[in-house]
């Protein structure tokens, strides 16, 4: 007959160790950009001479900001273990939504967009959650879409939609509080409201669990599909507010702006530690990756010398060193 | 009996090529334990899914406290308090142990964002009353199985519930684990929970349960208090054959070889890993059985996972006279060592794949020839298994993860048998395997180290370690404590060997 053992057996050595360098793992993939960051601000500083400055910092805050509203939403996405490619075309959608509808004033100018960008979205979310066809076949409709929905109220982009001179919409994007210019703040702000939505609700636990384990998630009685289509409708209106302080900043709609920039963002939420299979993550990581890009651009062009094209090798670098290590991380701890 | 609050009348649910429930009925009361009982495939997980809103029934109906439900999603199961364990554990492995337990209704303070501090703590104090002393902070998969599945307990019966369903929650774990399970079944049902529990151990229905269903081939063959059944009359009322030839066919399918002076083809020397493992040596001889015993923690999966390479270690490892330099799993294939890892789910099935596909997977260099497979060699392999081990899949074509959860286990093992290895490692075999099975399992076991091979068994079922080893290793904290042969092959000294302190430290 099968005896029961009552014997506790001691208390093991070998997990104390083993959960600290689960904690160590942990702490690489979550804190990892935030060192490459550091390090890559410090050498830079020490170079250029240029850098350090509080005029170029500023520049490449400005320049970031948008980027980083756009890899906010793509973040969550990719938690859920999705993939959002529209968000290029949405951003440069709102943004010449913004433009067109600021003739009416600055709240039109907001809501349209937001409305348009967020239903684009909420389509994207309810195909993927209820057909189950394939984020990445969903999105990239949804990126096609949208850059024709562009062209045909630009008119092939022969129109280009102005921000009346007058309009209290530009404040949006080109005002300043001491010295930095409010889509800045915006940005600091989303992310610490994402970073609250994503840790501290119960959406936010719900977003990790749907991609962590899909099936384990419905077991457990979360509302799956929900989830999914409110990432996506998130991740929309979030790429739209981009397009919105965007043209608010250019006080035009510009059409041909934001091609390939869900690449950018996918490079900058992977490279800030959130797996590309979905169910880890962070907003901090993202802001990082963000970051990070925008020093490398930045640096790039301080040399001068060489091609902006070069921009994107140095990035694509950085995204192959991150996937390779995050993948060392995450088999060690599955060989245990 | 008093007012059921789980009543099912004539549910039939139908996939693809079989007919997996046909006209079942079941009912529970309030602090009752209910066993249900059946082979690989006769349709308890399903039934579990119809219950729980997984599933929907093509006829019949579920009453619950006495009104007709027809739950759309496990969610509205949950929220109406039917609360279940399923057979795989179901948590997200990447999440915090604390955040597994309390997903979907966390603690909320302020401004209703969750309450990290009091959801650490509470959880930290929920687990420590079921003997599980963890950093609630860590990634769920950093703990063992067993844990994992302790936490899934958790979880179910912190639901406010009426109702706790139960797939095979013993099937992971430890003595000490079951018994804090049994603790906390009978718990519930003194508080008037209804409990239905799905196991294979027959011994553990019987310390539990007050009455029990039997399936066979997704039909009820029988309901009843389950103190008027002895285990033989409940086992041929699952198998469908008669009690006579139950007993003389056995319940293990284990007999005794005898290897004698036959060289090691396995020497295992020394083997450390820092804190896991410490000098672990032993041999094995092609012939013979030899057991890995020990308890939870002691580095029985880590050893075999180490001789295999699937687990980096120090020490020598020698097979068939040739020293293994490079460890890995390729390297330990190649030398003719094949291994049934303990977690199935996360290291060994293929979802997607067919049967077939399963089955032959790590066979596929030995069946081809110039790349190209030979079906026909397939089909006869993958039949011949199927056979053997009494797979029930409506053809070698299904997915396997259509299979009900035993029959997934089968096609793993018949994936490593049919590699031919001249060392089969295996960790627990015949978990979640049912008795039918199991004693095919443990024959064909036996079969084969009668034909020459050499096995290696892990298991936490002492009678099968007993049973089926002919030599047995004691592990203790990561050390040899003592090695039993021949005779003292008994339960009584595995006891005595785990009581004695290890050499080192
Ligand atoms: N999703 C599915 N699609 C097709 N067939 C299925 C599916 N789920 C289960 N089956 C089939 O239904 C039958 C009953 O399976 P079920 O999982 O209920 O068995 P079980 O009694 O739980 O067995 P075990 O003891 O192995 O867990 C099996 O023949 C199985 O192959
Ligand atoms: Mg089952």
């Amino acid at each position: 007959m099968t005896q029961t053992l009552v014997q506790k057996s001691p208390h093991p050595v070998p997990v104390e160790r083993e959960h600290r360098r689960e904690r160590l793992a942990a702490l690489a993939q979550r804190h990892g950009a935030l060192a490459v960051l550091t390090l890559a601000v410090l050498v830079s500083s020490v170079v250029f001479p240029s850098f350090p400055t509080a005029e170029n910092a500023n520049g490449i805050a400005i320049q970031s900001s948008f980027l980083a509203i756009i890899a906010l939403g793509m973040t969550f996405v990719i938690i859920t273990g999705g993939i959002d490619l529209s968000v290029g075309s949405v951003f440069a959608l709102g943004g010449v939504l913004a433009a067109y509808a600021s003739q009416w004033g600055p709240a039109p100018a907001l809501l349209l967009p937001l409305a348009v960008c967020g239903a684009i979205g909420l389509l994207q979310g309810v195909l993927i959650a209820y057909t189950g066809m394939a984020p990445f076949i969903v999105t990239l409709a949804g990126l096609l879409g949208a850059r024709g929905l562009l062209l045909a109220i630009t008119e092939e982009g022969a129109n280009t939609y102005l921000v009346p001179k007058d309009s209290a919409f530009l404040e949006l994007g080109q005002g300043t509080l001491l010295g930095v210019g409010y889509p800045v703040y915006l940005a600091v702000l989303l992310f610490g409201l994402g970073g609250l939505l994503l840790q501290r609700t119960r959406y936010g636990q719900a977003v990790f669990a749907v991609g962590g384990s899909p099936d384990a998630a419905a077991l457990m009685g979360l509302p799956v599909a929900r989830i999914r289509v409110l990432t996506y409708l998130l991740s929309g209106m979030l790429a739209g507010f981009a397009g919105v302080l965007n043209a608010s900043r250019l006080s035009s709609g510009v059409t041909i702006l934001g091609v390939g920039l869900e690449l950018d963002a996918i490079a900058a939420v992977v490279i800030g530690g959130t797996l590309l299979i979905g169910g880890a993550g962070t907003v901090s990581g993202t802001l990082c990756g963000v970051l990070l890009l925008g020093v490398i651009q930045n640096v790039i062009n301080q040399i001068g010398s060489l091609n902006s094209s070069y921009q994107s090798v140095v990035s694509g670098g950085f995204l192959i060193v991150v996937v390779v290590v995050q993948t060392y991380l995450s088999r060690r701890r599955h060989l245990r | 009996m008093n007012q059921p609050v789980l009543d099912v009348r004539g549910v039939s649910k139908r996939f693809p090529g079989v007919l997996a429930l046909d006209d079942v009925s079941l009912t529970v009361a309030p602090g009752e334990v209910h066993a249900l009982v059946g082979e690989n495939g006769a349709g308890k997980s399903t039934l579990i899914k119809i219950l729980t809103g997984v599933y929907r029934p093509d006829a019949g109906d579920v009453h619950y406290r006495g009104e007709p439900v027809a739950f759309g999603r496990p969610l509205d199961a949950q929220a109406a308090g039917i609360s279940t364990i399923y057979q795989e554990v179901n948590l997200v492995p990447l999440m915090s142990v604390a955040r597994n337990l309390f997903l979907g209704r966390e603690p909320r303070g302020r401004f209703g964002l969750i309450d990290l501090a009091r959801m650490n703590r509470e959880a930290a104090e929920v687990l420590a009353g079921y003997g599980i002393d963890v950093d609630v902070r860590l990634p769920l998969r950093s703990l063992g199985l067993g844990a994992q599945q302790m936490v899934a307990l958790a979880r179910a019966v912190a639901i406010d519930a009426r109702v706790v369903i139960m797939d095979e929650p013993t099937s992971s774990l430890e003595p000490r684990e079951v018994d804090t399970l049994f603790r906390v079944v009978r718990e519930l049902s003194g508080r008037g929970i209804a409990i239905v529990y799905v196991s294979h151990r027959l011994d553990e229905l019987y310390q539990l349960c007050d009455r029990v269903t039997v399936l066979r081939d997704g039909r009820r063959v029988h309901t009843g208090e389950l103190a008027g059944l002895d285990r033989l009359g409940l086992i041929s009322l699952m198998l469908g054959r008669d009690a006579a030839e139950v007993r003389r066919d056995g319940l293990t399918g284990f007999s005794a070889h005898d290897a004698g002076d036959v060289e090691p083809i396995l020497r295992v020397r020394d083997l450390s890993r820092a804190h896991q493992l410490h000098g672990i040596s032993f041999d094995v001889r092609p012939g013979e059985v030899t057991g890995l015993g020990g308890l939870l923690g002691s580095g029985r999966s880590e050893t075999a996972k180490a001789v295999v390479g699937a687990l980096g270690a120090d020490g020598e490892v020698t097979m068939a006279g040739q020293r293994l330099t490079r460890r890995s799993p390729a390297a330990a294939i190649r030398a003719g060592m094949a291994m049934l890892p303990e977690d199935r789910k996360a290291e060994g099935i293929v979802p997607g794949l067919s049967v077939r596909e399963n089955i032959v997977l790590a066979a596929m260099p030995t069946l081809s020839r110039f790349g190209v497979v030979s079906r026909a060699k397939q089909d006869r392999i993958v039949e011949t298994f199927m056979k053997r081990l009494r797979i029930k899949a409506a053809s070698p074509e299904q997915k396997v993860s259509e299979l009900s959860g035993g029959n997934q286990q089968k096609v793993l093992l018949a994936r490593w048998l049919c590699l031919h290895p001249r060392l089969l490692l295996l960790d627990e075999p015949t978990r979640g395997i049912d008795v039918g099975a199991k004693a095919e399992v443990q024959a064909l076991i036996d079969e084969l180290a009668a034909d020459g091979l050499a096995v290696v068994l892990i298991s936490s079922d002492l009678e099968e370690l007993v049973e089926g080893a002919d030599r047995i290793v004691v592990l203790r904290a990561g050390a040899v404590v003592g090695e039993l042969a021949g005779d003292d092959v008994t339960e009584d000294n595995i006891m005595t060997a785990l009581a004695q302190e290890p050499a080192h430290d």
